[in-house]
């Protein structure tokens, strides 16, 4: 599973070293890009993601010591949150279309600091986009990990299917913690 | 079964997690000029080593382990090192054109 992580570290890197040579090339305009995305959102949604992480590492403890029930509930609380970090997130995007920011839809072009808004947005797009896919699985994956547990599939000495979830989960919220600091932090200081 | 409490590693290192959530939205508004982005890295850092330590379990992982967990990491410092002694280097050494020139 680590070597799957570390291609996933890569994988999302290549992403973010795009993101960091334009915004090393454009600083004012990504500054100027970023105040456009909300910032209560992004903040909430990163905390629902660092519970939801907590739940799931509290459900491999759980599992390990035989209380599949919790451990289940756990799971099941955990893809909950997920479903809700999506629909925040569908939330924003809807916020975004209406505001003009989509890229290749209807950004608008002639607008000033139009070069560096449409490149900001187009990053914000696909690394956002292909985060919220890694969260889908993710769900998917908890929800069965929740059903297994429940039926007492794990104990101390065979929790494998459980741990490795549960890695890509914290995985998955462990991206999400850089995505907020490059995405919704820059350019809010006076 | 009942009355099972998470374990208190757990539980300490999310209170720690919303903290510097916390601590990283309020010092985004300070203004520090480049430093803003520094701080916002260090504490994303900060929160990456919380999680990857405790959550992933890696400070009682193997050796082997932490080998495999390091090395994402190990070619993504070296990505980001070599493209940026590129791209901060450029102006010292300017194009014909291009993208700075």
């Amino acid at each position: 599973m680590w070597v799957f992580l570390a291609t996933e570290v890569l994988f999302f890197g290549g992403l973010i070293l795009a993101y960091a040579v334009y915004r090393h090339a454009y600083p004012q305009g990504f500054a100027e890009a970023a105040r456009h995305t909300s910032i209560a959102i992004g903040t909430c949604n990163t905390a629902v993601l660092l519970t939801s992480s907590f739940l799931v590492a509290w459900a491999v403890a759980a599992a390990r010591a035989r209380l599949g029930r919790i451990a289940a509930v756990l799971c099941w609380g955990a893809a909950a949150l997920g479903v809700a970090f999506l629909v925040l997130k569908a939330i924003e995007y809807r916020t975004e279309y209406a505001e003009h920011l989509v890229p290749g839809l209807n950004l608008d072009l002639t607008a000033p600091n139009a070069a560096a808004t449409s490149l900001f947005f187009s990053f914000y797009f696909a690394a956002t986009g292909l985060h919220g896919i890694h969260v889908t699985i993710g769900i998917a994956a908890l929800m069965v990990l929740g059903l297994r547990a429940r039926a007492g599939r794990y104990s101390e000495t065979y929790h494998s299917p459980m741990t490795v979830g549960a890695l890509y989960w914290h995985f998955v919220d462990l991206v999400w913690v850089f995505l907020f600091a490059l995405i919704y932090l820059p350019g809010r200081a006076p | 079964m009942t009355g099972w409490k998470p374990p208190r590693a757990l539980v300490v290192s999310w209170l720690g997690l919303i903290g510097l959530l916390t601590l990283t939205v309020a010092a985004a508004y300070q203004p520090l000029g480049a430093f803003n982005t520094v701080v916002a890295m260090t504490i994303a850092l900060a929160k990456a080593v919380l999680i990857a330590a405790v959550f992933m379990d890696l400070w009682r992982g193997k050796a082997l382990t932490l080998v495999f967990a390091g090395a994402g990491f190990f070619w993504l410092a070296l990505m980001l090192w070599l493209a940026f002694a590129d791209y901060m280097t450029r102006p010292d050494f300017p194009p014909q054109g291009g993208l700075f020139g």
